[in-house]
């Protein structure tokens, strides 16, 4: 049974495109979801994609936040299933407090679109379990307000509680700290990516879904696109996403 | 009595003018009409100077679907697709304002593409300006590419080509020139052609607000004192987000046929697009003022009539499919109303309610009481403008002289760097125009819709088309050193350089977009390199057999004693039928074959070197064989179908050496190669003759490439082979033997600069020159930031 | 410098009256998402607060206004004034 992912739309989001040709080459069947709805429409998997909600005015993702289909995705993921937020998706789901964090201004205060290598951290869950082998991943960031922000408590506890799933990775494979050139955006540890508590969610600035097709320059970012869909259908066949626990009130 | 300036001379018309409009009306015109006409008849509404000249542009091919006098110009590529694509300036609003200015234009071009029914699929932005050391340059260049970056990322279009170019003329005028690409699906080609009496006007998009009047706010009523800043001439506002809701509400309308006719509101606003629309249809309009969405209250007639808010656009419906479009358009949160109705009379009429409730009733008929503002021909603003023929005056001196106290140096002479071409070299990819701008393009998001198969910084953009094998091909240039001296061949060489950048990459060339920024066209010698440049442009085309499919003159742009260089800016478009071959600049294996294909010529003026090394050359700028160029490109294109090709660059700013450079650099190798230079290395090295490219060539395929060359007719010369760390040109002939040093001439034998070297000046040439080192990126950044920048 | 008295002032910027604000626009029309009725006329701005060091009162609001006019605001689309703080 092919899974289905929803894709959830705002206006202004812009990723939608990249989103949906990335999830069919990884073999779901994609569903774009209007921020004005409230029914998912029987998704097992969500994707929030990158763009510039609402201008991304105010803050990015903070208007986002408060749309209908939010409450929807809220619920979603305090069943359990799977939620990946991409770039802006990233910023509206840290605006929801789905996901520990906030994203900031870029260091040096301009949108930057380059390449960058990101390094998987943890290969067993729900959105790295299809990556393969651990190994920096090519694909482009394109974003203003990237930089990965959280006090040092929260940073380690998550840390601990193997909570980072992808850092910004140097040249030479270590990680990419707020000073070196392999980081685009000034983000603390050199933290891409992160999960929720419970496991199920996730978001990572960095853009999978255009680094899905050797054309465009790289196609390394199939695996994490392909570990949504499989968890998805994972989802879809046994009500629960492995290596996820139930967290009470779905909080992050 | 103190003499007042009449209110037409305010507004910018000329007396002549004004007779022009009392003998189009029959009468004296009031003032609201004055200020509808003084805005349609200034130049950059009107083309009134330059119409004569453009007619003259060869506009027919088999495959253009919608060409000058459209929106866009659209070019069918097969597959059920087409192609829509224009270039337009926005240069005076940009000095004013930079980041508005630059976002705006880009707005404004995008609304032209989707207004044809094609989806933007692309931006590509030129940018001129002057000094980069200069504090006002900085602050432009920062302004203007956070603009351009801020629009297009945020309304999800990538920016994936453009230019950025310092030269001392632009440094009162910097120009600001936005080319936009879109796809068309079949049955999804609009135009703007107001047909049907008694269908519905229609404008949806933003509030309607005092963005852009401008001069014309002389007309404002005497009641609002000159203190309240709120009354004072409103800067163009973008709003990229209302945009993108605006491109998808468009292409939805469209796409379930829901409109007859679709203009975008750009100068001139309302006024612009109403009468623009019915001329093309032979019709009319009644507009209701009242109806129109304001943004704040207290809007006098003529500027909810000029106003150039952003982000609106008008459609004729029928009556029957006005629910549904009220439906679409409030679905994407869009104001919209219907403004007015179309009629078989050819009047603009603007109508207004006493109390402003309403002029028009539901069946379009004038309510009792309602009043009429202005009644005009809506030919008489549009196609029956007033048309100028300036006077046209070549300059005395048709070349520029060597300055003041500047050396006159024998052309084989190098600049005073030691006389070491590898120096020469390094100095020049770190020159301000030929260097790196990764810290610019790096602002721009250039993968969004997942096309991007070669984006900025390396050749021209490369977007493939999903569902097909297909991929467009777009660049733009513009030779404005070249133009200054002979404004004819400036043009040409544009045309030849930007077709150049296209065909290397094995697409062919579609069809040609293009911005001519000149000068004041009252001023003879001005409007002589106007004609000049259209000339060149129209003959470079007949000679490539491409048509023009539409474009943007931007003219005014001096300041007493300086203007800038004429600078015809060109955008084309090409086709790849399978992305697959596509040949980039870069080399791509050790071994590996280099072959200079085309002959240099003499001429060193305009050139770059010619920049670099300060003297203003006593000779010509080089000419050009437009045949010779057409079989280059034939050639190289064939070459690259058939396989022969592993990378190809071609030689323009900078010269052989710089081309050469750039292959390494990008290919992460250099070469061993061997150059005959004659008795004149710098011209061999740097110069800029047209109709040259370099070819990386398998060895086991140089035999049929060389084969096809000559069956082309174009000349080739084996240079030497790719690999190892150092790019080295061994010099020969009599520049660099004995003889030379006979003559007291200083050339060194060898070109020689590592890889690493090479790009270590190249990319810290930008960053040095406009003040952004030690910066992440773009420079410090002011207080005032626009969000989404 | 450092034994002038310190005094302690914000600027306040915000857009023109009758200039488009698509942060303010945005932000109004996403309300009833909030279930909140009743609020218009949103315009966003930013405000900028600092320490200057000067002779006197008159003198630090000289600085204040000064770089009120010239860096914090763009006065082709931005109004400010001053709040002294103490």
């Amino acid at each position: 049974m092919t899974a289905r992912v929803g894709i959830v739309v705002f206006p202004g989001s812009n990723r939608d495109i990249d989103a949906v040709n990335a999830l069919r080459i990884a073999g779901a069947e994609p569903v774009v979801l209007w921020h004005e709805s409230v029914d998912l429409e029987g998704v097992t998997g969500i994707l929030i994609p990158g763009g510039f909600a609402y201008g991304d005015y105010l803050r990015a993702g903070v208007i986002a936040r408060f749309s209908p289909v939010m409450r929807a995705v809220a619920e979603f993921a305090a069943a359990g299933a799977p939620v990946l937020g991409i770039c802006n998706g990233f910023q509206v789901l840290a605006e929801a407090k789905l996901v520990p964090g906030a994203l900031l201004r870029n260091r040096g205060l301009r949108f930057v679109c380059r390449e960058v290598a990101l390094l998987p951290e943890h290969m067993d869950t729900p959105f790295t379990r299809e990556i393969g082998e651990r190994r920096p991943l090519r694909m482009p960031v394109a974003h203003g307000e990237g930089c990965y922000y959280a006090d040092d408590a929260t940073l380690d506890a998550l840390e601990r509680e193997g909570g980072v799933l992808w850092r910004y990775a140097n040249p030479d494979g270590s990680v990419a700290g707020p000073d070196d050139p392999g980081n685009p955006n000034g983000s603390l540890r050199g933290i891409a990516g992160v999960r929720n508590a419970a496991g199920n969610v996730a978001g990572l600035m960095p853009h999978p879904e255009t680094a899905v097709e050797a054309i465009l320059g790289s196609d390394d970012g199939l695996g994490i696109i392909r570990s949504l869909v499989v968890s998805a259908s994972e989802y879809a066949a046994t009500g629960r996403v492995s290596g996820t626990r139930a967290m009470a009130g779905g909080a992050a | 009595m103190t003499a007042e300036i009449p209110l037409h001379r305010a507004l910018g018309l000329a007396d002549v003018e004004l007779d022009a409009i009392r003998e189009k009306l029959s009468r004296e015109p009031n003032d609201l009409e004055l200020a509808m006409f003084s805005v349609m008849w200034s130049e950059h509404c009107s083309y009134k100077s330059s119409r004569p000249l453009l007619k003259t542009l060869p506009t027919k091919g088999k495959d253009v679907v919608a060409g000058v006098g459209e929106q866009a110009g659209v070019i069918a590529i097969g597959d059920g697709l087409a192609v829509a694509f224009k270039i337009e300036s926005h240069n005076h609003p940009s000095a004013v304002e930079p980041y508005q200015g630059a976002a705006t234009g880009v707005g404004g071009i995008l609304r032209d593409i989707f207004a044809m029914g094609a989806r933007p699929i692309a931006v590509l932005d030129a940018l001129r300006f002057g000094d980069p050391s200069d504090a006002r340059t900085r602050h432009l260049v920062d302004g203007v590419v956070r603009g351009v970056g801020g629009y297009g990322n945020c309304v999800g279009v990538p920016t994936v080509g453009g230019e950025l170019v310092f030269d001392p003329s632009y440094q009162g005028n910097p120009l600001v020139n936005v080319m936009a690409i879109g796809l068309l699906e079949d049955g999804m080609l609009t135009h703007a052609s107001g047909d049907g009496p008694g269908n519905l006007v229609v404008l949806y998009g933003s509030a309607t607000g005092r963005d852009g009047i401008g001069g014309a706010s002389v007309l404002a009523s005497a009641t609002f004192g000159d203190q309240d800043p709120s009354k004072r001439p409103s800067v163009q506002v973008g709003d990229p987000f209302a945009e993108k809701l605006l491109i998808e509400a468009t292409l939805e309308l469209i796409a379930r046929k829901l409109v007859v006719s679709i203009q975008d509101l750009g100068a001139a606003g309302i006024t612009c697009a109403t009468s623009e629309t019915a001329d093309r249809g032979g019709t009319g309009m009644l507009v209701d003022l009242d109806a129109i969405p304001r943004r704040e209250p207290g809007l006098e007639p003529f500027e909810v009539m000029i106003s150039e808010s952003q982000e609106r656009m008008v459609a004729i419906v029928e009556p029957a499919q006005w629910e549904a479009v009220r439906e679409v358009c409030t679905r994407w949160e869009l104001p919209v109303a219907i403004i007015g109705r179309v009629t078989a009379e050819r009047d603009i009429v603007i109508l207004t309610a006493p109390d402003g409730s309403g002029a028009l009733d539901a069946e379009g008929t004038p309510v009792d009481g309602a009043m009429e503002l202005a009644r005009i021909p809506a030919p008489a603003l549009t196609s029956e403008a007033i048309v100028f023929e300036r006077e046209s005056r070549a300059p005395s001196r048709r070349r520029a002289a060597p300055a003041p106290g500047a050396p006159q140096e024998s052309v084989d002479t190098l600049p005073g760097r030691g006389q070491d071409p590898g120096a020469v070299l390094l100095a020049l990819l770190g020159s301000p125009n030929l260097s790196s701008r990764r810290q610019v393009y790096e602002q721009y998001d250039h993968n969004v819709q997942a096309n991007t198969v070669a984006g900025p910084g390396h050749g021209a953009a490369v977007l493939r088309i999903k569902g097909t094998t297909k991929a467009l091909v777009a660049t733009t240039d513009g030779n404005a050193p070249v133009s200054q001296i002979d404004p004819w061949l400036g043009a040409v060489l544009s045309v030849a350089e930007a077709t150049r950048n296209v065909s290397i990459t094995g697409a062919r060339p579609l069809g040609v977009t293009n911005c001519l920024n000149y000068g004041d066209p009252t001023r003879p010698e001005a409007f002589w390199a106007l004609a000049e440049g259209v000339r060149g442009l129209a003959d470079a085309c007949v000679a490539l057999g491409l048509p023009v499919t539409g474009g943007n003159v931007s003219l005014y742009n001096e300041a007493p004693g300086s203007a800038i260089a004429p600078t015809p800016e060109i955008g084309i478009v090409g086709l790849l039928d399978d992305v697959a071959t596509r040949v980039g600049p870069a080399f791509r294996g050790d071994g590996n074959t280099v072959v200079l294909v085309g002959q240099a010529g003499p001429g060193l003026a305009g050139s770059e070197y010619a920049r670099l090394a300060g003297f203003a050359s006593g000779d010509d700028p080089p000419s050009i064989d437009l045949e010779r160029e057409a079989s280059l490109q034939a050639f190289v294109r064939e070459a690259i179908a058939r396989g022969l090709v592993e990378s190809c660059q071609d030689v323009s700013g900078g010269g052989l050496a710089v081309a050469l450079g750039e292959m390494c650099m990008w290919g992460g190798r250099g070469a061993q190669l061997r150059l005959g230079v004659g008795d004149s290395p710098a011209v061999a090295l740097f110069g800029e003759s047209p109709s040259r490219l370099l070819c990386e060539v398998v060895l086991r395929h140089a035999p049929a490439f060389d084969l096809l060359a000559r069956h082309y007719g174009v000349h080739t010369e084996t240079l030497g082979t790719t690999g190892g760390p150092r790019l080295v040109i061994e010099l020969a002939g009599e520049g660099a033997t004995g003889a030379a040093e006979e003559r007291g001439s200083r050339i060194a034998d060898a070109l020689e600069a590592t890889v690493d070297d090479l790009r270590h000046a190249w990319e810290h040439g930008l960053p040095r020159a406009l003040g952004w080192e030690g910066d992440e990126g773009g420079g410090p950044v002011p207080a005032g930031l626009e969000v989404g920048s | 410098m450092s034994d002038q008295p310190a005094y302690r002032f914000a600027v306040n910027v915000t857009p023109k009256p009758g200039i488009l604000d698509p942060q303010g626009r945005a932000v109004e029309k996403s309300l009833p998402h909030l279930g909140i009725s009743g609020v218009s006329a949103v315009r966003v701005g930013r405000r900028v607060e600092m320490t200057v060091r000067a002779a006197d009162a008159a003198a630090a609001r000289a600085v204040v206004d000064q770089l009120a006019s010239e860096l914090l605001s763009n006065p082709l689309m931005e109004l400010f004034d001053v709040e002294a703080l103490g």
